[in-house]
C-alpha cells in the first residue's frame, strides 16, 4: 500500500476532476461552495479533508458519496461515475451523527444494509456478528440506541458503514460529537478496523491531531470560496501501524504544525494565503 | 409502585372529583341554580334537573319500560353502544385507510400536498348536521347488483369524514418526521420510495400516528353518535339519548344512562388504540427514553 496519490496502474477509488459546486441562493444570489478542486485517493490510502467551516470539505464529501451533484468536473469512484458507484454500494458511509435506527437494536442496525439489499437471514446474522466483534460490542448486541453511550453509537454506526465490505468509507466528523477521551480511543480503533478491511477512507474532520495522526495525507482546504490550499502527506509510515505511541512522536508533532499554519495561513497576513505556503512551511509540503 | 398505578390512581381521583363535585353542589347549591340577570349560570339543583348519581346507577338495574318484557336498562344500553361501537370501528377502518393513503400520496408528490391538504382542513369546516341529511339521500340511490346502500353506511360514513383527518395530518407529519442523515442514508443505500417508505418513514411516524389514531377512534365514535341523530338511525346510542331525553321528566335517572353508555364506547376505542400502541411499542423507544 502506498501513500502517495495514484499509485501507478491501478484505478483510484475517489478521483475528483475540477469540481465545482455553486449552491443558488434566493434573488440570483448563489454561494459557491467548492471551486476547481481536485484530488485522487489511492485504494486502502486514508485521506482527511481539514478547514474551517464553510471551506465545502463535507460538500465534497457529500459529492463523493453522490448525495449531492456537483456543478462543474466529475467525480469518479473505482473508475465509475459517483452515482453508479453508490448504487454498486462501493462505499460505507458515518456520519457525525451515528444516525441508528431507535426501533432496531444494535444487531438489527448493522444488518439493515444487508436487509435492505436482500441478504439473507444467516448471511445477515453471521456477517453483523462478525462486525459487532470487529467494534467490540458483542454484549450489547441486543441492546437499542437509546441504551448506549455516544461512543458506543458511534462504533454501531462504523460497524453499519463496513456491513458490506467497501472498497471506500467515507466518514463526516464521525467522532465530531464525542468527548476527548472517547475519540482518541476511537481513532485507535479505527486505525485497527482499517488494517483489518484494507479500505480507502476519505475522513472530513475539524479536529487537526485526529487528522495527522489518522491520515496517509491531510487535504487542507480554505472557505470562500472552498478550495484545496495544500496537501500534506504525513510522514509517519503506513496507516495500519500506527498506534497509541505515536501521539508522542516528533514526526507527529511537526505534521501537526505543518497542518496548523497552513489552516492559519490568513491570520499570519498572508493575503495570497491560498496560492502560497503559509509561514514556516517544512519541506514536503505539496501546494497548490 | 408498579409503573402504571400511578396513572390509574389520578384516573379514580378524577372520577371520584368529578362526582364530588356534582353531589356537593346538589347539596349546597341554590334550588333555582345561579342566575346572573336572567342569565342561568349554573344549573338547577332539583332531582329532575340533577339526579342523584345513586338515582342514576339504580336505575341502570330497573327494566327499561313498565311492560313486563321489558330488558333492564344496562343490558338495553350495552346493546345499543356495541351497536354503535361496531359502526364506528367501521367509520374508523375506513376514514384510517383513507387518511394514510391522503398522506402517503401528500408524501410522495409534494404537488398533491400544496393541491390536497388545504381542503382536508377545509372538510372539517363543514358542520356535521350538514352533511348528515346530504350522505343519506345520496345513499338512498347507490344500488348496485344485489348490494343496497343502508343508513347504517351512511353514519358510518359520516363517523369516517371525521376519523380520516387526525390520521392524515398526523401521519403526514410522522411520515416527514425521519431526520435528514436518516434520509441520507437511505439514498446511500439506492434504496427506493417504496422500501424508504417501509424501514424508515412508516416506524418513525408510529410516534405521530398513534395519538392521530387515538383521536380518530373518539372522532369515530362522536360521528356515529350524532349522525345516528341526524339520519335516524335506530338501534344505537345516539338515538337512545333522544329517546330518554324525553321520559327526564318523570324518570330523571333514565337519560343518563345512554350518556354513561356514549363515555363508555369513547373509553372502548380509546383503549382498543392503545392496545395497538402496547405492540407498537419498540417504535416508540424515543418516547420512552425522553
Amino acid at each position: 500500500m502506498t501513500a502517495g496519490s495514484g499509485s501507478a496502474g491501478a484505478v483510484p477509488a475517489v478521483d475528483v476532476h475540477s469540481v465545482g459546486r455553486v449552491f443558488a441562493g434566493r434573488r440570483g444570489a448563489s454561494v459557491i461552495a467548492l471551486d476547481g478542486v481536485s484530488l485522487t485517493v489511492a485504494p486502502g490510502e486514508f485521506v482527511s479533508l481539514i478547514g474551517p467551516s464553510g471551506c465545502g470539505k463535507s460538500t465534497l464529501l457529500r459529492l463523493i458519496a453522490d448525495l449531492d451533484v456537483p456543478t462543474s468536473g466529475n467525480i469518479r469512484v473505482f473508475g465509475k461515475p459517483a452515482r453508479q458507484a453508490r448504487i454498486d454500494q462501493d462505499y460505507g458511509i458515518a456520519f457525525q451523527q451515528a444516525g441508528l435506527l431507535p426501533w432496531r437494536t444494535v444487531a438489527g442496525n448493522i444488518e439493515l444494509p444487508l436487509e435492505l439489499h436482500g441478504v439473507d437471514r444467516a448471511g445477515r446474522r453471521a456477517r453483523g456478528a462478525e462486525l459487532i466483534d470487529l467494534v467490540g460490542l458483542s454484549e450489547f448486541a441486543g441492546h437499542y440506541p437509546d441504551q448506549l453511550s455516544g461512543g458506543m453509537q458511534q462504533r454501531v454506526a462504523i460497524a453499519r458503514s463496513l456491513a458490506e465490505r467497501p472498497s471506500l468509507l467515507l466518514m463526516d466528523e464521525p467522532f465530531g460529537a464525542l468527548d476527548e477521551m472517547t475519540r482518541e480511543r476511537m481513532q485507535n480503533e479505527l486505525v485497527r478496523i482499517c488494517a483489518e478491511t484494507a479500505a480507502a477512507v476519505v475522513f472530513v474532520t475539524h479536529s487537526i491531531p485526529e487528522a495527522v495522526f489518522l491520515s496517509n495525507r491531510v487535504v487542507v482546504m480554505s472557505p470562500r470560496p472552498g478550495r484545496i490550499r495544500s496537501i500534506v502527506p504525513v510522514g509517519l509510515g503506513d496507516v495500519t501501524t500506527r498506534g497509541e505511541g505515536l501521539r508522542e512522536d516528533a514526526d507527529f508533532f511537526r505534521s501537526l504544525s505543518t497542518v496548523r499554519d497552513l489552516l492559519h495561513a490568513d491570520e499570519h497576513g498572508d493575503p495570497s494565503g491560498d496560492d502560497r505556503p503559509g509561514p514556516g512551511l517544512p519541506r514536503g509540503v505539496e501546494t497548490r | 409502585m408498579p409503573r402504571f398505578a400511578r396513572p390509574a390512581l389520578f384516573g379514580v381521583l378524577g372520577v371520584v372529583g368529578l362526582a364530588l363535585v356534582w353531589e356537593l353542589y346538589k347539596f349546597f347549591g341554590p334550588g333555582n341554580g345561579v342566575v346572573i340577570g336572567d342569565l342561568t349560570v349554573l344549573p338547577r339543583t332539583s332531582d329532575l334537573a340533577m339526579p342523584h348519581l345513586a338515582t342514576m346507577v339504580a336505575r341502570l338495574f330497573e327494566p327499561v319500560t313498565g311492560a313486563a318484557t321489558a330488558l333492564p336498562l344496562w343490558l338495553a344500553v350495552l346493546g345499543a353502544c356495541a351497536f354503535t361501537l361496531g359502526i364506528a370501528a367501521v367509520g374508523w377502518i375506513v376514514g384510517v385507510t383513507v387518511g394514510l393513503a391522503l398522506a402517503l400520496l401528500m408524501q410522495r408528490f409534494r404537488l398533491a400536498e400544496s393541491a390536497i391538504l388545504p381542503w382536508i382542513v377545509l372538510s372539517q369546516t363543514v358542520p356535521l348536521i350538514a352533511i348528515a341529511p346530504l350522505v343519506r339521500r345520496w345513499g338512498a340511490q347507490v344500488e348496485i347488483g344485489a348490494f343496497a346502500w343502508e343508513n347504517w353506511m351512511s353514519v358510518a360514513l359520516i363517523a369516517s369524514y371525521l376519523a380520516f383527518f387526525p390520521v392524515s395530518v398526523g401521519a403526514l407529519r410522522g411520515l416527514g418526521s425521519p431526520d435528514a442523515h436518516h434520509v441520507d442514508l437511505m439514498h446511500c443505500y439506492a434504496v427506493g420510495w417504496w422500501k424508504t417508505l417501509w424501514r424508515l418513514r412508516l416506524p418513525a411516524s408510529v410516534g405521530y400516528l398513534l395519538p392521530a389514531l387515538r383521536l380518530a377512534a373518539v372522532s369515530a365514535v362522536i360521528g356515529s353518535v350524532v349522525a345516528e341523530v341526524s339520519i335516524g338511525l335506530r338501534g344505537g346510542i345516539g338515538r337512545l339519548i333522544v329517546e330518554y331525553a324525553g321520559a327526564a321528566g318523570g324518570d330523571p335517572g333514565k337519560p343518563w344512562a345512554p350518556i354513561f353508555g356514549s363515555v363508555l364506547v369513547g373509553l372502548v376505542a380509546a383503549g382498543f388504540v392503545g392496545l395497538i400502541g402496547l405492540f407498537l411499542r419498540r417504535f416508540r423507544r424515543d418516547e420512552v427514553s425522553a
